[in-house]
């Protein structure tokens, strides 16, 4: 039962923060329940499809291909959180002066909330995938003892989906103003160690061999194997032994980010105008 | 504003999830097929463990430093098991009753433990690097 509680509440937890933060950093934008519960339900659904190929998987490209597959979900929810990131600073002010107003949102373009919502599949596809996993174990191993792990399991998702409520709430009740700038701040991070998570699995598949040296070792301060190393992990992309090259991913993923959102932040006087185009956006 | 007229936005959020993971897979397979020139296989040494009753076995393995290794790991049980390694810093799922492949860089002498994450009271190992 122990055993089906902490993978369950690990992964849960592990998708649950990725939400939390996402969810948070798109506040007041109109319809982005509907896109972040599409996103579950389809991640769900992905989860499963993703553990009933999970040989298939494994043994494609050479043996490599559960990295490549890992590597290549990562990218895309990269470039996902990237577009959301980019889409919500421009949108910040717009934003706060509608949120001020009660109960008023702003209408996002539907390109926008379909990254909010594949951003957030691809994370419960990810993680998804190890439970359905662990639980067809679960099933196929004795009667006896199916009842204790599967109310482990149950128990896992509502801690997991607690935590990450905590992080949403707490998020949610910074003031206005901080609230875009630091949730941005963190989807930022996120996506970038994201990034270095994907060259990890790269290097892993021995497909990357450059500067794959280990940079450092803070494992004795922080073991990323620990429950606050993998928050970390998640939430900002710790990572206790870091090679040149995912320090390399890391770094230009969270410079381009901030380069965009830099970029194509909205000036003060055209406000007016971004409404006109997040209309043409749909 | 905006107006989720229902079926159409579900039809082409599902139609866009299906593109983009249509691209996603082509651009793992463009980087396979640009990177796998850089990976060689040349003297790589050749290390297998089986997977039974949530048991590795060998669970201690001795391997030589400086060499890069290849793990395939037979998963006899009829259910899925996650080989990982902190110290190594790998995760891998091993569907039941099927192989894997791990490929570690040449290591440094010493002790790096393994275990199996659905089983962690039975499924633990270490390889000795020497």
């Amino acid at each position: 039962m122990l055993a089906a509680l902490v993978i369950v509440f690990r992964e849960v937890l592990e998708a649950g923060l990725i939400i939390g933060v996402v969810l948070a950093a798109s506040r007041g934008v109109h319809g982005r329940g509907m896109a972040v519960g599409l996103g579950v339900i389809a991640g769900m659904v992905g989860a499963m499809v993703v553990a009933a190929f999970a040989a298939e998987i494994s043994n494609a490209f050479d043996g490599r291909g559960q990295e490549i597959f890992a590597a290549s979900i990562m990218g895309l929810a990269v470039i996902m959180l990237t577009w959301h990131v980019v889409w919500m600073s421009e949108h910040a002010r717009e934003m706060t002066q509608q949120l001020k107003k009660l109960g008023g949102e702003v209408a996002a373009g539907s390109q926008s909330l379909f990254a909010l919502g594949l951003a957030v599949g691809l994370a419960v596809m990810r993680e998804g995938s190890e439970i359905v996993l662990f639980m067809m174990g679960i099933l196929m191993q004795g009667q006896d003892t199916v009842a204790s792990l599967l109310g482990g399991s149950l128990l896992g998702l509502v801690a997991g989906g607690i935590v990450a409520g905590v992080l949403y709430l707490s998020l949610a009740a910074l003031p206005l103003k901080k609230l875009f700038s630091v949730s941005g701040f963190l989807v930022t991070l996120l996506a970038a160690g994201l990034a270095a998570s994907a060259v990890h699995q790269l290097s892993n598949a021995g497909l990357l061999n450059v500067l794959d040296h280990q940079l450092w070792d803070t494992s004795w301060l922080l073991s990323e194997s620990s429950w606050l190393g993998r928050v970390f992990h998640v939430l900002i992309g710790y990572m206790d032994r870091p090679t040149g090259m995912e320090m390399i991913a890391y770094v230009a993923t969270a410079c381009v980010i901030f380069g965009l959102v830099w970029s194509k932040r909205e000036p003060v006087k055209a406000a007016a105008s971004a409404t006109t185009t997040s209309v043409r956006q749909r | 504003m905006i107006h989720f007229s229902g079926v159409p936005f579900l039809v082409r959020f599902s139609s866009r999830l299906l593109v983009a993971f249509c691209a996603a897979l082509s651009v793992g397979f463009l980087a396979f097929l640009s990177l796998s020139a850089f990976a060689h296989a040349s003297d790589e040494e050749v290390v297998e463990i089986s997977i039974k009753d949530h048991k590795f076995l060998p669970d201690e393995i001795k391997l030589p430093a400086a060499k890069p290794v290849k793990i395939t790991v037979k998963n006899l049980d009829p259910s899925a098991e996650e080989f990982e390694s902190s110290d190594l810093g790998f995760e891998k799922i091993i569907a039941g009753n099927s192989n894997a492949i791990i490929r570690l860089k040449p290591l440094d002498p010493g002790t790096y433990i393994f275990f199996g994450e659905y089983h962690m009271d039975s499924a633990l190992g270490h390889i000795i690097v020497e």
